[in-house]
């Protein structure tokens, strides 16, 4: 994990600078309200974004050392752990959910079925998926090479609750902290991970 | 090229078949290059250039309470001068006071010749899968297709221009919408996909200007010409957001932005997407 934040680290420091002339952030938003003018009210935070959001566009993903240990500690104040501390579901319902793209577009209004996490469009999970994307690390068994520790099995509880709780200006969506996903789902996503007998650690 | 035109209908509708499951984007991705090895042979068989044809026939129709063609539209080079025009486009224009795109622009000589309202066309600007390209997005493929084989040269130099990029550029990177996304978040890395689809490098004017100067462009996998307005919607629906207005000050600033950053690149127009 160390590793793969060094060399994230890196891409976004390779990543241009932000051009000379600045934008004033009111002006920005002021263009992004009128270019949405079929936005349902309810939508009206999809348009601003919240403090860490506008943290992370201004810096490019690079917050500043303060900047990034405030994001830090604002999002771990949004994780909402099981009553029970059990943080692992099924996987088969995991796998389900990490394939699934469904929900929060205007299109996929009234909802029709529950939200997916859609993992696979950035990582790589079991072996027999040989469609995923590559905006993320591959998550190829991803508890076995953690021991399927219980301080693991939180940590990835917390990493899909809110990902910039380890890593400031991840981009990785928050899931739990933006309510895309269920406690029970990201528990579900959990087990996908971290269970030995999920596809993605047997690689079968 | 009648008979390349009909082949490569079939040749379409086979990969159109193909069902979008993402096991299948390899497939056609390779289906696709095998087309693009066609085109090089005989570019005038890309279906695009129907939509071209389409385009440059509403060019010279009357239309609209005003009975008007679009033959006196000035797109920066003078009344009804379209050849080049689009290499020079985003621009500002001191009639309407704003910068503006090509569609953005046609959106304004539809209105102010024809009388017809652009308020009423953006409200359903673009085509349904496998729905031929509306009016705007014919001529726009036309417009286009005559800066073909030439390089962008937009001047983007006046203040206003300058403004519409700077905003642009803060747009492709500012997060929105409960994914937390921004263009930046799949387009600022070279080599990344998303599932399989090849995700360009925007940010980088090496890439940009390989991509940009294609659109608008024929898109297999919806069966129709898709402008650069639309692909923009597509983003900001794959980003969780609303639907975003044709022509507002927005896509015009990002449009602006992805033009500058494309600047070195050759228009090749109608291009064919994925
Ligand atoms: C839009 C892209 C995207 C999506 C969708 C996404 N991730 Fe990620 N994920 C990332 C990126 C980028 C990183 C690396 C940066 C970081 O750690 O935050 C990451 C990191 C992770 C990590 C930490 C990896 C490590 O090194 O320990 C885990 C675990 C993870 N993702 C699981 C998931 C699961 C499960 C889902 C679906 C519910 C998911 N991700 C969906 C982009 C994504
Ligand atoms: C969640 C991922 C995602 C986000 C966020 C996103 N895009 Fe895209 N974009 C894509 C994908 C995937 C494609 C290619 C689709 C294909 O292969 O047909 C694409 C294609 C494009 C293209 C055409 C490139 C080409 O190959 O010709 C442009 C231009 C573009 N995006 C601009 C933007 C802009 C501007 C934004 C922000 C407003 C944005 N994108 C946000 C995923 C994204």
């Amino acid at each position: 994990m160390r590793i793969t934040i060094a060399i994230l680290a890196l891409s976004f420091a390779a990543m241009p600078a932000p051009a000379q002339k600045k934008v004033d952030p009111a002006r920005a938003d002021t263009a992004i309200k009128a270019a949405f003018p079929t936005a349902p009210a309810d939508w009206a935070s999809r348009l601003t974004g919240d403090e860490t959001m506008q943290q992370c566009s201004a810096s490019h993903n690079n917050p500043a050392k303060d900047v990034a240990a405030a994001i830090q500690k604002r999002e771990q104040g949004t994780i909402v752990y099981p009553p029970d501390n059990n943080f692992m579901g099924d996987w088969q319902k995991g796998e389900r959910l990490a394939q699934s793209g469904y929900g929060l577009r205007f299109t996929d209004y009234p909802p029709r079925q529950a939200n997916g996490g859609n993992c696979y469009a950035c990582h790589q999970l079991t072996k027999n998926e040989v469609s995923y994307g590559t905006l993320g690390p591959s998550l190829s068994e991803y508890g076995k090479l953690r021991d399927f520790k219980p301080e693991a099995v939180k940590a990835a509880y917390e990493k899909l609750y809110n990902s910039h709780m380890a890593f400031p200006c991840s981009t990785m969506p928050r899931f739990g902290a933006n309510k895309i996903l269920t406690i029970e789902q990201i528990k579900d996503a959990v087990a996908l991970l971290m269970s030995p007998e999920s596809p993605v650690n047997t690689g079968k | 090229m009648k008979r390349s035109l009909v082949m490569l209908a079939v040749a379409f509708a086979a990969v159109a078949a193909i069902p979008r499951a993402h096991a299948q984007d390899a497939e056609t991705e390779k289906a696709i290059e095998k087309y693009r090895a066609m085109l090089r042979e005989d570019p005038w068989s890309n279906p695009g250039y129907l939509d071209a044809d389409r385009g440059e026939a509403l060019w010279t129709t009357r239309a609209g309470p005003k009975n008007a063609s679009f033959e006196q539209c000035d797109l920066g080079k003078g009344p009804g001068k379209v050849d080049g025009a689009f290499a020079e486009l985003p621009r500002y224009f001191a009639d309407a006071d704003r910068v503006m795109d090509l569609e953005t622009r046609l959106l304004w000589c539809r209105e102010t010749l024809q009388g017809l309202s652009a308020a009423d066309y953006v409200k359903r600007p673009h085509p349904a899968g496998g729905q031929p390209v509306k009016e705007i997005g014919a001529i726009a493929t036309y417009v286009a297709s005559k800066s073909s084989g030439q390089k962008f040269a937009a001047r983007l130099d006046r203040p206003q221009e300058q403004d519409a990029v700077a905003l642009g550029e803060t747009l492709f990177y500012r997060r929105s919408g409960p994914f937390d996304f921004a263009c930046a978040t799949c387009h600022a890395q070279s080599g990344l996909r998303i599932r399989l689809q090849g995700l360009p490098y925007l940010a980088e004017k090496k890439e940009a200007s390989k991509v940009i100067g294609e659109w608008p462009a024929y898109r297999v996998s919806n069966t129709h010409v898709m402008t650069m307005q639309h692909r923009l919607l597509d983003c900001y629906w794959q980003m969780r957001m609303p639907e975003l207005q044709m022509g507002s000050d927005a896509s015009v600033a990002l449009i602006a932005f992805l033009t500058k950053q494309a600047e070195d690149g050759e228009i090749a127009v109608p291009g064919l997407k994925r």
